[in-house]
């Protein structure tokens, strides 16, 4: 029969797994409580010392004992060497009439007892008689009963003529009996013979077997009562310390007014009485640090509320002007549609402002509702559809078919949606956006995916920063505030939910919203991945085979060169109405000169020196452009887009040192859609309204 | 004839713009300053809405909100500057029937308006039935067995739009759109507050409502008649 070795296998690799987790368990105790290793030490120490007294005070009690009873001893053989030298005298030497004479000497002494003994403190003994120097026929020593039990060494101090005493454990009836032998030589007739007294040891052996009892319970029951009281002392001193440690776990935990019981006037009420004084020091500081964020938060939100009405006077204003702005001569018309939507800009930073220090000051409430995630997401993209639609990007969903009900805050969760799917667009290169919605039993995921540019290393941790922008020279569609991420941080954290973001360069970004299915619920995992699994649309191969950093870069640059490009042409149309000039072609000179002046060097001499047809130009060299430049533009104020346009440019252009400069080729072409897709933009950004 | 529109708010330059606003869309408009004289001027001047800033000096605009409701079924519209939450809840229960945030386009305010007076168009004769009560239509009437029950005339408009379509059940936006005419999914705390406050006055038990019924998850729908 083959016994299967697995489970013992098994056992043997269990075991030392058991031992060691038992043993972490036991030295985990050992280490937390200080009351067990006070116990065990006190335990341990006392242990040793009752030993060491009670092995100290056995002895003491046995070497008393043995004293007495062999002064006793001693004195009994003195008394009955006298007797017996009576009832030897004339004895022959012959062992045979020897050994009866030593038996009626011994019977003498044993029967009627020896006359000056005290009996009762030596006890009964067996007496001994023997005469080394007669040895009989057998070859043996002529002696009474149980000589033989006599030790040697014995033997020869007494046949020396010496007193002496030994302890020997003999066999009596088959029972091994300590005996105290006392021996003494008696002078006789001829010769001296060896009387021998034997004491059993019994009764002492006995009393020392009590003594020792006696002692090893008291010493049991001293180290209990020892556990016991020393269990009770520490607990004494334990306990406040335990209360201490969590009143102070409390108090971590923000219970700031949590105080320790202060009882007597011991050294642990000076503890309880320190840590008080400790814990209202730091409430005190806590309380003003929280006072002063809950008036940095008022600020904020006072200077938001008091900057409306006057916004809102200013906003109805420029609609009224915007709404008859057909009848403008058309650089006032143009003021009026930047007017209008840099107020719908100023707007949305101060709503965002306001919403971001509801988010801080936490009083802020999620109106979590029952709703199906596939209605959210639809109305989100259907809200930036123009938006994708102007950038060119197509935005692809896909939801499950079944119903996917959430509790959710639905205004909170389109408005987080929006954010990232406006994001997209802005950075989706024109490519697909996928919105991709994925549910399982707890929790309910959302992600945005674009290919665009991406993000660099790093940066996936900096988008949810306040007013991060990945790219400050960057064209921006949906003129973001800055904000929009950081809300939907907190948006999704008011949920109990995760918004994650992850981007590679030139392979795009995606953003992941998961969200519990009820309030409540711990997110443990998302039922959709990040990075994502995607694979990349189109163009994304060539994109990979040059280096993708040089190729956004050199885009970049290209896009920023037809914004540089831009107010010349609007100019361009409207200068010849205003300044009566015969062409367009001195205005865009002349516009030129002014934003290069007006921003930065590095873009007048980049644009101006590498256009061929601005340096025949002959009324305004660009070396002195200034004085006409100032005075005109007090006149006919530009529009401030105009001017802020070839800012950014420059900016880009300085920062990125050369590509797009030396490659003004690239841009030109580029130019008049870019102005035409502007313009387009704010003037139905205008209708809508 | 003109509508005219009762424009209390503190700040001249706004009070100003918005009379500038309106009176070129066609209302009429007179502006109070002070909370306090709000009333006053309710009674005196008999306007068709109030437009009624929230942060007014004399009398806070929700105690306002309060007293205008207290005898008078006349639409207001707050004008607030505060977003939060709290606040427009309050502004809600203590009787607005809509509200704009500032800053807000001119555009937006006048349809708000416009929607607030929409009512006063010609209505075709109907008697509807919901739950147990019965409404006159064109006579902007309510009645609980024989028993006249006042409603404001939003209240009005979306206890109608619930009893035409007994069947159906209304979600929050569906709502907003078909009585407070926003087109683009606003604010659902608006249709919350104002069935809160229409079951107060029509509902024998509000606890255990009978003639506006919550479809959990959805909205609400009228109870059968």
């Amino acid at each position: 029969m083959r016994v299967d070795p697995r489970p013992v296998t098994r056992w043997v690799q269990e075991a030392p797994a058991l031992v060691r987790e038992r043993w972490q368990q036991a030295s985990e105790l050992w280490r937390r409580s200080l009351q067990l290793r006070v116990v065990v030490s006190t335990l341990a120490l006392s242990s040793a010392v009752v030993f060491v007294l009670g092995m100290v005070l056995q002895s003491q009690i046995t070497d008393q004992m043995l004293n007495s009873k062999m002064t006793a001893a001693t004195a009994q053989i003195k008394a009955s060497v006298t007797a017996v030298q009576h009832q030897l005298v004339g004895v022959s030497p012959g062992p045979d009439s020897l050994s009866t004479r030593f038996n009626a000497a011994l019977n003498s002494l044993t029967s009627s007892g020896s006359p000056n003994i005290d009996g009762s403190s030596a006890g009964a003994f067996e007496p001994i008689l023997a005469d080394a120097r007669t040895i009989d026929a057998a070859g043996n020593v002529t002696a009474t009963a149980h000589y033989g039990d006599i030790p040697d060494d014995l033997k020869r101090f007494v046949q020396n003529d010496e007193i002496a005493t030994r302890i020997h454990t003999v066999s009596r009836d088959g029972v091994p009996t300590t005996m105290l032998m006392v021996g003494a030589q008696v002078p006789s007739a001829n010769h001296p013979v060896q009387l021998y007294l034997l004491f059993p040891l019994t009764a002492e052996q006995h009393t020392t077997e009590v003594v020792q009892n006696t002692l090893i319970v008291a010493g049991i029951v001293l180290l209990l009562l020892l556990a016991g009281i020393t269990n009770l002392v520490t607990r004494q001193v334990v306990r406040p310390v335990r209360q201490a440690a969590e009143v102070a776990e409390r108090f971590a935990d923000g219970k700031l007014d949590d105080r320790m019981t202060v009882v007597g006037e011991d050294d642990v009420a000076r503890l309880a009485e320190s840590y008080n004084e400790m814990a209202e020091s730091i409430q005190a500081q806590i309380r003003q640090l929280e006072e002063f964020g809950l008036l940095q938060r008022r600020f904020t939100s006072d200077v938001s509320h008091e900057l409306r009405t006057p916004l809102t006077t200013v906003r109805m204003a420029a609609d009224v002007l915007h709404a008859s702005r057909e009848q403008f001569p058309a650089g006032l018309a143009r003021s009026t549609e930047l007017l209008v939507d840099e107020l719908d800009r100023f707007e949305a930073l101060l709503g965002d402002l306001l919403e971001i220090s509801r988010l801080d000051a936490g009083v802020d409430e999620l109106a979590a509702d029952l709703v199906d995630v596939r209605g959210v997401v639809e109305r989100a993209v259907a809200a930036v559809g123009p938006v994708a639609a102007s950038s060119g990007s197509v935005v692809e969903t896909y939801v499950p078919d079944a119903e996917v009900p959430a509790e959710i805050d639905a205004r909170r969760v389109e408005r987080v949606l929006r954010n990232l799917l406006n994001n997209a667009v802005d950075h989706g290169e024109g490519l697909p956006v996928r919105v991709r919605v994925a549910a399982d039993e707890n929790a309910v995921a959302i992600v945005v995916r674009d290919f665009g540019v991406g993000l660099r290393e790093g940066e996936a941790e900096l988008v949810f920063n306040r007013f991060w922008r990945a790219d400050p020279s960057r064209n921006r569609r949906t003129g973001g505030t800055g904000l929009g991420l950081a809300i939907s941080v907190e948006d999704a954290r008011l949920h109990g939910g995760w918004l994650e973001a992850w981007g590679e360069r030139g392979k795009g970004a995606c953003f992941r919203l998961t969200l519990p299915r009820r309030q409540g619920q711990e997110l443990a995992d998302s039922p959709l991945p990040l990075p994502p699994e995607d694979e990349p649309p189109v163009r994304e191969l060539e994109d990979a085979e040059v280096s993708p950093l040089i190729v956004a870069e050199i885009e970049a640059d290209a896009e920023v060169e037809e914004i540089a490009w831009q107010p010349a042409e609007s100019v361009a149309l409207d200068e010849p109405m205003v300044l009566g000039e015969p062409a367009g072609e001195p205005a865009v000179t002349w516009e030129l000169a002014g934003a290069g002046a007006d921003s930065s060097p590095a873009l007048e001499s980049g644009v101006i020196g590498h256009d061929p047809e601005l340096d025949g130009v002959p009324n305004t060299p660009p070396p002195s452009p200034f004085p006409s430049r100032a005075s005109e533009s007090r006149l006919y104020p530009l529009p401030p887009k105009a001017d802020s346009q070839p800012s950014t440019a420059s900016r880009a252009s300085t920062l990125d040192a050369g590509p797009g400069q030396a490659d003004p080729g690239a841009s030109e072409p580029a130019a008049p859609t870019a102005s035409e897709s502007t313009f387009a933009n704010s003037k139905s950004a205008g209708e809508a309204r | 004839m003109k509508a005219r529109v009762l424009v209390v708010d503190d700040d001249p330059a706004l009070a100003e713009m918005l009379t500038i606003v309106l009176r070129g869309e066609g209302f009429d408009t007179a502006v109070v300053a002070d909370g306090a004289r709000a009333l006053p001027a309710l009674r005196e001047l008999k306007p068709d809405i109030v437009l009624l800033d929230l942060m007014l000096p004399g009398m806070n605009g929700i105690d306002v909100c309060k007293a205008i409701r207290a005898e008078s079924g006349v639409p207001i519209v707050m004008l607030t500057a505060k977003s939060d939450t709290v606040d427009i809840v309050l502004g809600l229960e203590s009787g607005a029937d809509d509200y704009v945030v500032k800053p807000f386009k001119p555009k937006e305010l006048v349809a708000r308006i416009r929607t607030r007076l929409r009512r006063t168009e010609s209505e075709p004769a109907e008697v509807l039935a919901i739950g147990d009560l019965a409404i006159d239509v064109p006579g902007h009437e309510v009645t609980r067995e024989g028993q006249a029950i006042q409603l404001t005339p939003l209240e009005f408009d979306l206890l109608v739009a619930l009893a035409r379509k007994p069947r159906q059940v209304f979600t929050r936006e569906v709502l907003l759109e078909q009585v407070w005419g926003y087109r683009h999914a606003a604010d659902t705390r608006l249709v919350n507050v104002h069935v809160q406050r229409l079951r107060s006055k029509v509902e024998k038990d509000p606890e255990h409502p009978e003639v506006v019924l919550t479809v959990r998850g959805v909205g609400y729908k009228a109870g059968p008649p």
